[in-house]
């Protein structure tokens, strides 16, 4: 039991990760129909340019969290020039263009950001000081600790944040608007083009908050980390239904749980003929399983049929 | 015989010719390892070629071709080297593992049938990556794939006996390996790009083309739209499968590292810088994009220190920052590829209206 509600807890921690980096790709797919294959990148630049500032501060006398919450300060301004920059040069020209050329020109950005990422930070794993408290709590014969507590309840409160962003306020309602049809909504006096830009600014502000929570949850950070995560957060996101954001972080959790719970039995269930480094293949295999009977995603309206 | 007809065989032997002496004049002028390249880069054309059926014939994006390929090493390596002990010869380990990776892409098409678009560039990412991570851990308990460590010490490819391995004297002219195995690969290649022109041409090409340009509209002409999305799977997959076991007797040795999904995407890339749908296009985008980063990373070292003195940026990661910078100014200039079909370009101009 004391392992189940581990897995339990480790997934959570994961699962609100993978849900927030989820939401970028899912609201700039809503707007653009594009995978933003650079999203992942934009995560791992968060957690480098982060991690450099907190190294920097380590050793000034400040404490431990208010480090952190200075790198997180610092990574959210330059993920968002980042997003801004890489809609403008590589999405936006190509918007009436058919849709694998986007697609292509995302890789590039995604391969380009990585290769200027190994460039400037090297080949090494750069390790998370240890400035933040390792204190935990007991759940049920479980540990969490409390930076993991935090990762979970920022999670929420972004999530929320952004609910209300999109359900309440004049750019949310333009947002929506755009998704639905950027032709009419232009039409109606909703400038597409700031919208699109905001979409990405959110996006990767969001992704600048999960490379943070990465480092710090598993201490590291390379240069090649953005690459399997964003995959796993794009996969949470077609899994919850892309486009959808409650799906989105619905994706995300129940990803990060599977996983976890996932690794964390499959040695018993197959009489240890699968071990867990089989991690990776839950996260495809469930979503090809609910592809399969649920082409949608779990809380998707409609089959995405546009021509 | 008419003169239009005279020029084309006259063409066709030109090119013959050229073809044939190729690997002599890169091989004098430029040393051996660049015939190397040349190989690897016909390999490339050949899965570029497969892809092409179903990316660019059928209009169903792939993201996992590189399993079919990883499907078709690996069967030879297990088939003809000293981890099993089984040394089958290569006129049955290559048919065998083009069938065994046609029905891996039966396996992949039947389940992804009803998804389009981006689910199914989804789907067929997260398949890639089951092959690949089941190749790299089925180690234990029971020792299949050798792991990470990959197997090595396969057999080379022999025909008529004669390992292509070692350099081979005919006429008082001595043929070292890498020759040989280009001419190899040569032939094979034709004979993927035939298969590609009469499969364009056939009932079943035009039927992948309409499900490419409208699967409804498609279904409501009779076409059976299941079994010939199923066939495109195969048929790519099979193209792939037979570059994986020559990939295998080339290099003898595999390993799971050649087979992540940066392959799939340079494959992918291969066939849309080209040119989707267009059999010339893609040949060039796969030669292109094989022979290119290669001369990069000889050229890089030298020019850096004549420029600075010193190597600034080691040539691997300049090879993928240009790689990456290319990718991006071809899309963003010419959005069909380097050398579109005619009918894409037609749509293209069409649209820009």
């Amino acid at each position: 039991m004391d392992t189940f509600i581990q897995q339990i807890i480790n997934g959570l921690v994961l699962g609100s990760i993978y849900a927030l980096v989820a939401l970028g790709y899912t609201m700039v797919y809503g707007i653009l129909g594009l995978i933003n294959f650079a999203h992942g990148e934009v995560v791992m630049i968060g957690a480098l340019t982060a991690l450099t500032v907190i190294k920097l501060l380590a050793d000034s006398g400040l404490p431990g969290t208010v480090v952190v919450l200075i790198g997180l300060l610092a990574a959210v301004p330059v993920c968002m020039a980042l997003g801004f920059t890489i809609e403008r040069i590589a999405y936006r020209p190509l918007r009436n263009a058919p849709r694998l050329a986007p697609l292509i020109t995302a890789i590039g950005v995604s391969i380009v950001l990585q290769q200027l990422a190994m460039i400037f930070w090297g080949r090494n794993y750069h390790a998370f000081p240890p400035i933040l408290p390792t204190s935990s709590r007991e759940i049920g014969g479980a540990h969490i600790t409390d930076v993991q507590i935090v990762i979970i309840l920022l999670a929420v409160a972004i999530m929320a944040g952004l609910m209300l962003l999109v359900n309440r306020t004049r750019l949310g309602r333009a947002m929506r608007a755009t998704a639905e049809n950027p032709q009419i909504a232009g039409l109606m006096g909703v400038n597409i083009n700031v919208i699109i830009s905001a979409t990405f600014l959110i996006g990767s502000a969001l992704a600048a908050v999960a490379g943070v929570m990465v480092s710090a949850n598993y201490s590291i950070a390379h240069y090649h980390m953005g690459f399997i995560l964003g995959l796993k957060a794009f996969t949470a996101a077609v899994l919850g239904g892309i486009g959808n954001l409650p799906g989105a972080m619905l994706g995300g959790v129940l990803l990060g749980l599977i996983e976890s719970l996932g690794a964390g039995y499959i040695g018993d269930l197959t009489g240890g003929f699968l071990g867990s480094h089989y991690q990776d293949v839950f996260a495809f295999f469930v979503l090809i399983l609910v592809l399969v009977f649920r082409p949608s995603g779990l809380m998707g309206e409609k089959v995405a049929e546009r021509a | 015989m008419s003169t239009d007809k005279r020029r084309a065989l006259l063409g066709m032997v030109l090119i013959g010719v050229a073809l044939a002496i190729l690997p002599f004049i890169i091989g004098k002028g430029l040393g051996n390892s660049w015939v190397r390249v040349l190989d690897f880069a016909l390999l490339y054309v050949m899965l570029a070629l497969g892809l092409n059926i179903v990316v660019g014939f059928a209009g169903l994006l792939d993201l996992g071709y590189i399993a079919f390929y990883a499907v078709g090493a690996y069967l030879y390596a297990l088939l003809a080297s000293p981890h099993f002990g089984l040394h089958w010869p290569v006129w049955a380990v290559l048919p065998l593992g083009a069938l065994v990776a046609g029905l891996f892409g039966v396996l992949l098409g039947a389940p992804t049938l009803r998804l389009r678009g981006d689910y199914l560039a989804i789907v067929t990412l997260g398949f890639g990556e089951i092959v690949r991570i089941f190749i790299n851990n089925l180690n234990a308990p029971v020792n299949i794939t050798n792991g990470p460590q990959g197997i090595s010490q396969i057999d080379p490819v022999r025909i008529a006996g004669v390992p292509l391995s070692k350099p081979l004297e005919i006429f008082g002219l001595t043929l070292p390996s890498v020759y040989l195995y280009y001419y190899l690969f040569l032939g094979l290649t034709l004979l993927v790009v035939f298969v590609s022109i009469r499969l364009e041409d056939s009932r079943i090409g035009r039927a992948w083309v309409a499900i490419r340009e409208d699967e409804i509209a498609a279904k409501a002409c009779g076409i059976d739209t299941r079994n010939v999305k199923l066939l495109a799977f195969a048929m790519g997959a099979t193209f792939g499968g037979v570059a994986g076991g020559l990939f295998a007797g080339f290099q003898e040795f595999v390993s799971p590292e050649s087979f992540g999904l940066m392959e799939s995407i340079m494959v992918l890339c291969m066939v849309v810088l080209g040119g989707m749908g267009h059999i010339p296009g893609v040949i060039l985008g796969g030669l292109l994009l094989a022979i290119l980063p290669e001369a990069l990373r000889h050229g890089a070292v030298p020019m850096q220190q004549a420029a600075f003195g010193r190597v600034l940026l080691d040539p691997e990661s300049l090879r993928m920052l240009l790689f990456g910078l290319a990718l991006i100014a071809v899309m963003l200039y010419r959005p069909a590829g380097l050398w579109p079909e005619a009918r894409r370009k037609r749509e293209f101009s069409e649209k820009a209206k």
